[in-house]
């Protein structure tokens, strides 16, 4: 009972102090229909629990305002990677250990809706999310943010040579050797970028992604288990230690080579091939089940708000699904959301990951 | 049991109360999660489904991974062993200044994260490795890495009855003629022989298990089954799947264990166990003083090279060599974000590492008891039982504890199952340590205290524990040790941000972009290592008397 009177007065005091600028302190929540089932609601919980990938970084200051503005505390459970974090909101379905779940992307959304895991919840804050983000017609999982998985190039490495245009000049003699992917059937971006070869090179094409495959094959590409080997470990540019100038990175990973830098650089030492992206985005959602359910519909909107959203790109190296928030300089001047990123419709991917990876295999590993 | 005395009765009802404290923990925290989670998997609809059965049993890919994974852990066990034999030898029969650092150091392998060594391994013999050769993606870039992680398994447990041989027996053989490799094979090698078995089991568990070394180095072609079901699990989604294979583990390594546990009964001598003061010396030959540096070298080749190139890595940044990375561990994002915490993560590992050590050691050494003193096949499932969790895949073990511990009280988001996963791990390190040590104590020295009169627990306060002390100390360091370096289950269990371990923060630098980053991975890695050479050197000076007693 103290903590709900505490909650409101804080929400109080939050409404009249922020007055007219709500949205600017992150206060979509102060204008949900969530508010006030919170406020009326007699659950006492003051945690909101959110079950997450381990990659998920937020600012204290941020969940700060949170709590703040609602009187709900955020507790964050990291379990692994996001399709391991999937695997468990499916085991615990209807009898879930958090509230809401946040990083389960497009390629695993499809399995996430037919677990019958979610449950529907409109924000208030998609009004401000593009229409080609939001995926789920009925509202159970909320875009919070998206990236691309894009060819990434070591700019030292290509003077005489003209760095990638396209996914196909990657099967030319010149690019032999040269390239550096993570395995699909054990990597996130690995699956991406095989998805944005088989968007590229489909099945009815005469050229199909199985021959794309085989050429890459035979020009020597690399392949490892994840992103941290090929990046770090047999990536040459950037904080690369190894040999190989093209990586399967992300669009971000330029303006992180200089956000992340040991000393101040004047301009990223790698730069991105705009061509052949696969988008990934990730979603939120609440939990069926969830104890506080009032307090995950607050969340939600507090994750879409402007003061979250401007969190993400620093932290989580994403791009903000809400069209209003600002991005940060290092993100606008080292690389460009690309114009036409490629994309699969998650329920194809669900009906034909197995039988793609294990054809994958097949071609590139035996 | 080999007579009928009241004593002897009575033994019988002390160790069914002993085998009680390791059959609750085991039932609660391994045989109830575990049999949840294949059973969910398996019977998606409340009814058992063979669909995937029959699938995994046809399929050869997943047989070829199952056989890869049975050979490549034989092998990994027979290396490992050649390779750390003769540092067992030198560690138990010499004196040389630094031992007992050395010997903490060369655990430190044993707790590393498995993708710091794995980079720190390519760096070596990986393409342009620093070594000259290119194993990437080889058998033999695996094998090297297993015996780099589990030469301390071996140095730790045969050093450990090693060092309690009584030189004499070897002696008086070489005495009577003997030659000295004669002598050796003849006398000293049946001695060992628990011990051998007790460290190459673990060896072997711990490579059929292998996941991060076989993920890294062995490249897209090669994968056990710890990683076909982490594959299954994370991207295929495919739980089914995965509970099938991890039966098939388990029941690899049920078969292994039983057969272990049958030799080793069999192979049990009891002897006069030495005080090691005692045995050791200083060398004195050139040929002894030449062995001496030939294994210090090759220690030196093998378990410090890669530590070099992360030390190295560490201190190396842009401006040249410095502290900078240590010093920058804590430093937020530009938005104020921390990746880690580096005193929190310092603080939060070693208080699991108490917690997880503690479990271990009483459900541990009340098992070791049990086993020790009774036969039988009972005997040998119940020690097969108690090394299974380190059979086990983490994926099988973190998704057992998350459908099966909602109820009665929810654990599933408490940081209490980061601590009891580790103490799952770590019991079968404490028996084994321990075992070989209580099966060589006479018999007869325990059945005349119990004729004297001594009540059960007695004998075992003042017979068994003062000799079981200093293996208790060995077994404690590792369990102290797999703590620290825990990280498969640690990442599954769904665990509040703030109880982040060191590793934990390790994966967390290696996950974000950026030079500054990767040089703060590092850093940490190089804490990981001191935070476990420095535990385990104290854990080790914690010693009684021990052995001098008799």
């Amino acid at each position: 009972m103290r903590a709900r009177i505490a909650a409101l007065s804080v929400l109080v005091f939050a409404a009249t102090a922020c007055g007219d600028d709500a949205t600017a302190t992150g206060g979509a929540p102060t204008t949900s229909a969530g508010v006030e089932e919170a406020t009326s609601s007699s659950t006492p919980a003051g945690v909101v629990r959110l079950l997450t990938h381990d990659s998920f970084l937020v600012s204290e200051a941020v969940l700060d305002e949170f709590t703040a503005a609602t009187g709900f505390e955020v507790e964050i459970l990291a379990a692994g990677d996001a399709g391991l974090v999937l695997n468990q909101a499916i085991l615990t379905a209807g009898n879930p250990f958090a509230d809401v779940i946040f990083g389960v992307d497009n390629t695993f959304l499809s399995r996430a809706l037919d677990n019958d895991v979610l449950v529907p919840y409109e924000s208030p804050g998609l009004a401000d999310v593009p229409a080609e983000l939001q995926l789920d017609p009925e509202f159970r999982a909320t875009p919070i943010d998206y990236g691309d998985v894009c060819l990434n190039y070591d700019k030292e490495a290509f003077d005489a040579l003209a760095p990638p245009g396209t996914l196909l000049d990657l099967v030319a003699p010149a690019y032999a050797g040269k390239l550096v992917v993570e395995n699909p059937a054990t990597s996130s971006p690995g699956l991406a970028f095989l998805l944005a070869t088989i968007a590229t090179f489909p099945e009815d094409a005469d050229y199909t992604w199985r021959d794309y495959w085989a050429d890459l094959r035979n020009n020597d590409v690399l392949v490892t288990d994840g992103w941290e080997t090929a990046y770090y470990g047999a990536f040459s540019g950037g904080s690369g230690t190894g040999d190989r100038p093209i990586v399967v990175s992300y669009a971000s990973s330029p303006p992180a080579e200089i956000i992340n830098a040991e000393e101040p650089l004047e301009e990223a030492p790698t730069a991105v091939v705009s061509e052949g992206c696969f988008r990934q985005i990730e979603f939120a959602g609440i939990l069926r089940g969830a104890a506080n359910p009032e307090g995950a519909a607050l969340l939600i909107d507090f994750m879409l708000s402007e003061r979250f959203q401007e969190d993400i790109p620093l932290n989580m190296y994403m791009y903000p699904a809400n069209a209003k928030a600002d991005l940060p300089a290092e993100f606008l001047e080292n690389t460009s959301v690309p114009r036409s990123p490629l994309t699969i419709d998650p329920a194809t991917i669900d009906a034909n990951r197995e039988a793609w990876l294990d054809e994958w295999t097949t071609i590139v590993v035996r | 049991m080999d007579d009928n005395s009241g004593a002897v009765r009575r033994f019988s009802w002390a160790i069914a109360a002993l085998a009680a404290i390791p059959l609750a923990f085991l039932a609660m925290f391994f045989i109830w999660p575990v049999a949840s989670i294949i059973f969910t998997s398996l019977s998606p609809g409340g009814r058992f489904d063979f669909t995937s059965l029959r699938e995994v049993l046809t399929n050869a890919d997943l047989l070829g991974v199952a056989w890869f994974t049975l050979w490549q852990a034989a092998a990994s066990t027979v290396l490992t062993l050649i390779v750390a034999l003769p540092g067992a030898y030198v560690f138990a029969r010499y004196d040389f200044p630094g031992k007992r650092f050395l010997r903490a150091a060369a655990t430190v392998p044993f707790v590393l994260p498995t993708v710091v060594v794995g980079t720190a391994f390519l760096a070596l013999v990986g393409s342009n490795g620093l070594l000259g050769v290119d194993l990437d993606g080889t058998i033999w870039a695996i094998l090297a890495a297993h015996v780099f992680f589990n030469y301390a398994v071996v140095l730790r447990t045969v050093g450990g009855l090693w060092s309690h041989l009584d030189p004499a027996l070897e002696e008086a053989a070489r005495s009577l003629g003997a030659s000295r490799w004669r002598a050796f094979t003849g006398v000293t090698l049946p001695l060992l022989r628990p011990a051998i078995a007790a460290a190459a089991s673990i060896v072997f568990l711990f490579t059929f298990t292998s996941f991060g070394v076989v993920l890294i180095l062995g490249g897209p072609g090669l994968a056990t089954l710890e990683v076909e079901i982490y594959r299954q699990a994370k991207q295929l989604l495919d739980l089914p799947t995965a509970a099938v294979l991890a039966i098939i583990q388990m029941i690899g390594v049920t078969a292994i264990l039983t057969a272990y546990s049958r030799y080793q009964e069999r192979s049990a001598v009891e002897q006069g166990l030495r005080p090691a003061a005692e045995v050791a010396t200083r060398p004195r030959t050139r040929g002894q003083r030449a062995l001496v540096a030939g294994v210090l070298a090759s220690m030196a080749l093998l378990l410090g090279g890669p530590i070099a190139v992360l030390v190295e890595r560490s201190l190396h940044g842009e401006a040249g060599y410095g502290f900078g990375f240590y010093r920058d561990l804590g430093e937020g994002t530009r938005t104020g974000a921390q990746i880690a915490d580096p005193i929190k993560a310092i603080s939060n590992s070693a208080s699991f590492a108490v917690v997880a050590t503690g479990i271990a050691l009483l459900v541990g050494l009340c098992a070791a008891a049990v086993i020790a003193r009774r036969r039988g096949r009972l005997s040998r499932w119940f020690d097969a039982l108690l090394m299974l969790p380190l059979g086990t895949s983490a994926v099988t073990i973190g998704f057992g504890f998350l459908v099966a511990l909602d109820a009665p009280i929810d654990l599933r988001a408490s940081w209490i199952l980061i601590p009891l996963a580790h103490a799952l791990v770590a019991v079968p390190f404490v028996v084994r340590s321990v075992v070989p040590v209580m099966r060589s104590v006479r018999q007869r020295l325990r059945e005349a205290a119990a004729v004297l009169g001594a009540p059960p627990h007695r004998v075992w306060r003042e017979i068994d524990l003062p000799i079981v002390a200093r293996a208790t100390a060995v077994g404690a360091g590792f369990a102290f040790a797999v703590s620290l370096g825990e990280f498969g289950a640690t990442s599954l269990v769904a665990r509040p941000q703030t109880s982040q371990t060191l590793p934990l923060a390790i994966y967390r630098f290696l996950g974000q972009p950026g030079a500054f980053n990767f040089g703060r991975a590092m850093a940490m890695s190089v804490i990981l290592m001191i935070v476990t050479a420095i535990s385990i050197f104290l854990i080790e000076r914690f010693r009684t008397p021990g052995l001098g007693t008799f």
